[in-house]
């Protein structure tokens, strides 16, 4: 049996507009972009111009510092725009897709006889690597490191995030043959959910899986990681999404690109959330039409409500978006007195609001903060929903006073923005907890690397 | 409400830079996140928020406070009936009355000097108003006693605001708790109106209310009794029965002698989880664990709880042990602070002949050894991820 993990540390947020497991058919998107800032850390070389014609898995840019790491288009078309923003930084590579999705040819490949050297060099090629994501600084693998191991998470454990178990369906075969692929590479460690029950994952070969239960975040990579084997300074773990895997999986079986996502738009905002088959970096105007509700303002989320940014009905999908959430902007208008109101429709970990009592209901909640910034006051709010050996408050410290060696100390490398996205919910402070982390990141590889 | 809403749109303009008001914008900043909450929404990082907020928290300890302030507004009447002979004739209303008279322009003055400096820094500093004060600003006028002139208390009040607090960043920042300094400056400045035993019963009648005590009367408070060996009396000159130190008519600091009303303070704020139930136990285990060690040193026939509901072991345990600001902010480190308060409060209860009191002094105290206890704490984590290097290597 696997070992089992259990996580008490956490908290789930009951937020109304779950998705159901049903597909939905959504009008193929007719513009796809790749936006460099998705990728951490990359500095983007921009290899095409506006008119040339791509295929599926055809360079659109490549990083400066790592020139064979390249970010390919995911679909057949023409380019049609290169958008900058200050200082000429690259905001996004747009292509028009000809409805064909036809793609650069490969050939299919049995991945267990190839050494780790030609995976890699495949996986470049193709631009799947740029999936890839390393511990420490939670920035884009350098493909000539040789990692401990490689993690990869099969379920996301956000408010409203897509199962993974309805994205694997159809796709068991190419998931397996990515992890084999991954394997090749190193020691791959699988993390599941007590709750899937399929059998692709329960019976995944090649890996080692773990299952874990408990509240969010149980399922990101870096808990898992942290509850398994915490990352030491000096050492480097990759961390791949679970259905990038199955990218890799087709690119091995099938010898073809395709970026076809299970994405789910959910939210209090949606009309019948459910999921449906996009292709990555699909412009979002379809995927929304005629499904929102329109009493209030929008804010619309390509991600999670927890990690996802904010952007347009035009915008598009992000590179590893697994998901578009839809919720209000302000909602009620303004408020008098807030903070000395009952607040029965709000959502609070606090026991001075009644949420508690009402552990099964669920919650719309919108986009403002609520308070205003202050510093830390309240101890242990973090610590409650921080199942890491680390003492998150003293590690935030050490980030906002710059102190390099403390933060070594406190375990910077063991962790990413995103843990510390429940921190940064229920702070009564209200810091930006999740910019503050990366920004330390940053610097601590700035000195380093 | 939309008209307060539209009228603050209105003027808003003026308090903004290049406005002719501009100087008093942390004040209207102030007043209008006290009216509406803001409607700024999440930029970065997460996109909901959990709805609490600092403003939530710090007017659910005002709210705690209030069981206490009323009945030490009650006490503050009934002493001085008691010590003018006239508890008899006069009805528990106008008692009350009275104490509201005599404490309203302490708590005036608290607030007015110590939000004034606020705003001030506030509006230096370039940031919102911190709501930190308004808890400070109700505590400082709760534990001095009834009389204590109000110009010392607008000087304590700044000198705190301003040293303890204002100068290491502000709310959240200070290491240790304002509302102490504030006493404390009292009683290493002007130590006749906070010792003795001509401070703790108003003596004289305000607007009709009250009555006068004869001239040069005295009343100690039960722990001056207690340090001098002598039989604990009230301000009538009768023996203090259990029952009045439970319910707290007894002379002292105004808001520290009701026991009942601090118990109910604390289970407000440990339903609502804004204190540490780890730090406010481990300030009783602490204190009865030294009352035992020293047991042969306090009077032989007094029970070890009565020691508890004396003074301001409770209200200090309660109110002033559990500022997550200044106390330990580890969980482990929580205990160990708490328990370095009890057993220090009666360390210097026993052991210093001078001043019978020891919560002010052992909060303080422990406030500027909780970095250390967490510190030690903390270490423990880096060595166990050092050492989980070592073993790798």
């Amino acid at each position: 049996m696997h070992r089992v993990v259990k996580i008490s540390k956490g908290l789930n947020i009951n937020l109304k507009g779950a998705p159901v497991a049903e597909m939905t058919s959504v009008e193929t998107a007719k513009f796809y972009a790749l936006m460099p800032a998705d990728f951490t850390r990359v500095t983007p070389k921009v290899v095409v111009k506006p008119e040339d014609s791509v295929k599926a898995g055809d360079p659109l840019f490549v990083d400066k510092t790592i020139p064979e790491l390249q970010f390919v288009s995911p679909v057949s078309g023409k380019v049609v725009a290169v958008n900058r923003g200050e200082r000429r930084r690259v905001l996004s590579v747009v292509v028009e897709s000809d409805g064909k999705f036809e793609s650069v040819e490969y050939k299919a490949k049995d991945v267990l006889s190839l050494s780790s050297d030609e995976i890699k060099a495949d996986l470049l090629k193709a631009g799947l690597f740029a999936f890839m994501r390393q511990r420490p600084y939670d920035v884009i693998a350098d493909p000539k490191d040789a990692p401990r191991a490689i993690y990869v998470s099969a379920f996301d454990s956000k408010p409203l995030a897509a199962s993974f178990e309805v994205a694997l369906k159809g796709n068991e075969e190419d998931f397996q043959t990515g992890l084999d692929a991954l394997s090749r590479i190193a020691p791959v460690h699988l993390g599941i959910c007590a709750c899937q029950k399929s059998t692709a994952l329960l019976v995944a070969k090649n890996v080692t899986t773990t299952i874990f239960k408990g509240p969010h975040p149980a399922g990101n990579v870096g808990v898992q990681i942290n509850k398994t084997a915490p990352v030491n300074k000096g050492e480097i773990v990759w961390t791949i999404g679970a259905e990038e895997v199955i990218f890799i999986g087709r690119l091995f079986n099938r010898g073809k690109i395709d970026f076809t996502r299970t994405i789910v738009l959910a939210g209090s905002e949606v009309k019948n959330p459910s999921y449906s088959k996009v292709v990555l970096g699909a412009q979002l105007t379809n995927l929304l039409k005629g499904r929102l509700e329109e009493k209030n303002e929008l804010r619309i989320i390509d991600g999670n409500v927890l990690t996802g940014k904010k952007t347009t009905a035009d915008g598009f999908l992000g590179a590893f978006s697994t998901g578009v959430t839809v919720i209000p902007e302000i909602m009620g208008g303004d408020e008098m007195l807030g903070w000395a109101m009952p607040r029965f429709s709000m959502y609070s970990t606090s026991r001075s609001y009644f949420s508690w009592l009402f552990p099964k209901r669920k919650y719309a909640i919108d986009a403002r903060i609520k308070g205003g910034e202050r510093h830390m006051i309240m101890s242990n709010e973090y610590d409650k929903v921080f199942p890491m050996d680390i003492y998150p408050e003293y590690l935030l410290k050490a980030i906002i006073t710059g102190n390099i060696d403390k933060m070594e100390q406190l375990g910077i490398y063991e962790v990413a923005p995103e843990d510390f996205a429940l921190c940064e919910f229920v702070d009564s402070s209200k810091l930006e907890l999740q910019r503050i982390v990366r920004e330390g990141l940053d610097k601590l590889r700035a000195e380093m690397c | 409400m939309k008209f307060l809403r539209n009228y603050l749109n209105k003027i808003k303009p003026s308090f903004e830079e290049g406005g002719k008001l501009h100087a008093f914008r942390s004040v209207f900043d102030g007043f209008e996140t006290f009216l509406f909450v803001p409607n700024d929404t999440a930029k970065s990082g997460v996109n909901i928020h959990d709805a609490i907020d600092s403003k939530r928290i710090m007017s659910l300890v005002v709210i705690a406070l209030i069981p206490s302030l009323l009945v030490g507004m009650y006490n503050i009447g009934l002493q001085n009936a008691l010590a003018a002979g006239t508890a008899a004739t006069t009805c528990w209303f106008d008692m009350f009355i009275y104490g509201l008279l005599v404490m309203l322009p302490k708590i005036v003055v608290s607030y007015v000097v110590g939000l004034g400096i606020e705003f001030v820094v506030a509006q230096w500093k370039n940031e919102e108003i911190h709501e930190g004060f308004l808890v400070s600003g109700m505590l400082i006028p709760m534990i001095v006693p009834v009389g204590c002139p109000l110009w010392i208390l607008a000087i304590a009040t700044a000198f705190a605001v301003i040293f303890a607090k204002e100068v290491f960043g502000g709310t959240g920042m200070n290491i240790v708790n304002v509302a102490l300094v504030a006493r404390a400056f009292i009683f290493f400045a002007y130590p006749s109106v906070i010792s003795g035993d001509s401070v703790w019963v108003a003596t004289e009648q305000v607007l009709g209310f009250g009555a006068n005590a004869v001239d040069g009367y005295t009343c100690a408070t039960a722990l001056q009794y207690v340090a001098n060996g002598g039989e604990i009396v009230g301000a009538s000159g009768a023996a203090l029965s259990v029952s009045d130190m439970l319910f707290g008519f007894m002379p002292g600091s105004i808001g520290e002698t009701s026991v009942v009303a601090i118990a109910i303070g604390a289970l407000i704020l440990l339903y609502t989880g804004v204190a540490s139930w780890k730090t406010m136990l481990s300030v009783f285990v602490g204190g009865i664990v030294m009352i035992f060690v020293f047991a042969d040193k306090l009077p032989a026939d007094m029970p070890f709880w009565q020691h508890l509901l004396l003074g301001g072991f409770c209200f200090g345990a309660v109110f002033m042990a559990t500022d997550p600001v200044t106390s330990a902010r580890t969980e482990v480190g929580k205990y160990i602070y708490g328990f370095g308060i009890g057993a220090m409060t009666i360390l210097i209860r026993v052991l210093n002949p001078g001043y019978p009191e020891g919560m002010m002094l052992a909060i303080l105290l422990m406030n500027v050894t909780a970095p250390f206890i967490d510190y030690c704490v903390v270490q423990s984590n880096i060595n166990a991820r050092a050492k989980r290097l070592t073993k790798k290597n």
